[in-house]
């Protein structure tokens, strides 16, 4: 798998979307500091001002600057993106390893598990717990971290168990490895391909349901998100479209970097052969 | 019949899941924080007679078990609770909003599952064809647009601009439309929530179609029908598309119970009054009782469906049959 890598930059495609997508998360990292007005400044006067040269995105209906806001905004968004997919990703590794490893009775309750969680609707869940448990950026990241584990649960066991009866697992038992050792340094490695596939494009997804939760007015509302400023905008779109189209384009913007670089990604791993013209 | 005991093995698992649901519900609306009366009577401060009154009502000072056992029991009886801000029983509010739902979930699955297994099959054979660029392209996009972002801009656009679209609703309720010129009515309202819920269903229905059919035109089946001289529309039809039907009939459940999650968010841009939207007003509202019966019957749905997509699966597998 590591020979490979060289094959995700020949995807021109991809290597945008990786270029694009470093581009956001430094504006989202520095832009709250560099930003030319202050997020939850209120200005009456300068009510739903189209874009300008002083505003560059125009103000929103209670005159705050949509690019300062948009800018904390993606931060925002992006932060509970990758968060929650790397606690996702965490929880569904471990567990999907163990299941994978040991099989047995493990293995068929921890899947039962993954099941239940497979086929109730996940969005639902995640509006049903948000409501209950009241919004915040924690909830909403434990919600979808709680929702999309058994995916990555599911890939990393079904990964194990076809490589778990490879020869080099028998050598390295044989030679006295311990099963920790064995699990986490032998043969997970092997396993991630897929899974880092899978983990990328978990973070657009992410973003998605976190703007959806928040556009549905579940959104953390102490905390200015991408999705939040979808939500305040929608009421006054017609007479400040700007204010719902930045944010929204840049969940957008986002999202479709990580599906193409997980795109490119699945290349690497899963390499298809060059057609002949 | 294999398959008929295969179904029946099925049915019996969706039980357990069903159950699990319920409980699910149950842990749900007993460990969120805040007393449950609260979502029975709401907060808004009444007499200590009537908080008592309602607990025993609803069998809330009993043990937790015993409020466990009977909550299953209503919920068999099919009664699902009292909404609290519309004042009808949840059950018929939900059995109320099922034909609005159906319609605009019918229509686009009907749309995009045609458009992108044609789509997806025409393409499979003609990669980097224009129609190919494009066609991927279009999927790009519905895959990473945010539903509820492109039903915003089409309504914008279309609606509130252009004013080519009605902007809410299923219908025109002050018109009060009959017959043909009902039918003409809401389809002129369906139009662009059934395009925007469309789009991601789509995206993902061509994707799979178009790639698994790339994989089976490089399949040795293939070279050996255009090698006994079988004219390549035969190829196609009778070689290459029933061996990518599986994966379609996987993408197919999938979307069809993705429906009603997609549901929430683009019925609540366009005020269309179906089941998502119901959901949208219930958390609004902070409605407990109709947002956890809500949950239910669409969880309920979902298993259903999914266990549909399973036996359909095993059916087009002749691997399966039989075995």
């Amino acid at each position: 798998m590591k020979s490979n890598w060289p094959i995700f930059f020949k995807n021109w495609v991809s290597v945008i979307g990786l270029g694009v997508l470093v581009l956001l998360l430094f504006i989202a990292i520095f832009g709250p500091i560099l930003a030319p007005f202050d997020p939850e400044n209120i200005e009456i006067g300068s009510r739903a001002l189209p874009p300008s040269s002083e505003f560059w995105m125009g103000t929103d209906e209670l005159g705050r600057d949509v690019f300062s806001r948009a800018v904390s905004g993606a931060r925002v968004s992006m932060m509970v993106g990758i968060i929650a997919a790397t606690i996702s990703t965490f929880f569904g590794i471990v567990i999907g390893s163990l299941s994978g490893f040991f099989g047995g009775l493990l293995d068929h309750i921890l899947m039962r598990i993954t099941e239940v969680f497979m086929v109730i609707p996940q969005f639902f869940l995640a509006v049903v717990l948000v409501a209950l448990f009241s919004a915040s950026i924690l909830n909403i990241i434990i919600a979808i971290a709680i929702l999309t584990w058994p995916i990555i649960a599911r890939l990393t066991r079904s990964e194990f168990l076809s490589l778990k009866s490879r020869q080099y697992v028998d050598a390295a038992f044989l030679s006295g490895a311990s099963l920790p050792r064995i699990i986490f340094l032998e043969i997970l490695p092997n396993a991630l391909g897929p899974v880092i596939v899978a983990a990328t494009l978990l973070v657009g997804r992410a973003m998605l349901t976190e703007a959806g939760l928040s556009f549905l007015g579940l959104g953390d509302p102490s905390r200015i998100s991408l999705g939040v400023m979808l939500y305040q905008a929608r009421p006054f779109v017609q007479f400040a479209w700007w204010a719902a189209l930045f944010p929204g384009f840049l969940i957008f913007l986002a999202v479709l970097c990580t599906n193409l670089i997980g795109d490119g990604l699945n290349d690497v791993i899963n390499p298809q052969l060059v057609e002949e013209k | 019949m294999k398959l008929n005991k295969y179904v029946q093995g099925r049915l019996i698992q969706a039980v357990p899941l069903i159950f699990i649901v319920l409980t699910i519900n149950f842990v749900l609306i007993h460990s969120a924080p805040g007393d449950p009366i609260h979502l029975l009577i709401g907060e808004g401060g009444a007499s200590e007679e009537l908080i008592e009154q309602t607990r025993a009502e609803f069998g809330l000072d009993k043990p937790l078990h015993i409020q466990y056992f009977s909550y299953i029991q209503n919920v068999l009886q099919l009664n699902l609770g009292y909404s609290l801000r519309y004042r009808e029983d949840v059950l018929g509010l939900i059995m109320g909003r099922i034909p609005a739902s159906f319609l605009l979930m019918g229509t686009s699955f009907v749309i995009s599952s045609l458009i992108g297994i044609l789509l997806g099959l025409y393409t499979g054979p003609r990669k980097d064809s224009l129609v190919d660029r494009l066609s991927v392209l279009v999927s790009i996009l519905g895959y990473s647009l945010p539903i509820f972002f492109l039903g915003l801009i089409l309504l914008t656009v279309f609606s509130l601009k252009l004013g080519w679209f009605p902007t809410q609703g299923m219908y025109n309720i002050r018109a009060s439309y009959e017959g043909w010129n009902l039918v003409k009515d809401v389809l002129h309202h369906l139009f662009l929530p059934a395009m925007t819920y469309s789009a991601f269903q789509f995206a993902l229905i061509f994707r799979v179609t178009r790639v698994k059919m790339q994989e089976v035109m490089k399949e040795n089946y293939i070279t050996t029908a255009r090698a006994k001289g079988v004219i390549e529309k035969n190829v196609i039809f009778h070689h290459a598309v029933p061996n990518t039907l599986l994966p379609i009939i996987t993408i197919l459940g999938f979307n069809f119970s993705w429906l009603l999650a997609g549901s929430v968010l683009t019925e609540t841009v366009f005020a269309w009054p179906g089941l998502g939207r119901l959901m949208f007003d219930a958390v609004s509202a902070r409605d407990y009782p109709l947002l956890m019966g809500l949950f239910f019957v669409l969880s309920t749905f979902v298993i259903i469906i999914n266990l549909l997509t399973d036996v359909v699966y095993r059916m087009v597998d002749p691997r399966v049959r039989l075995n």
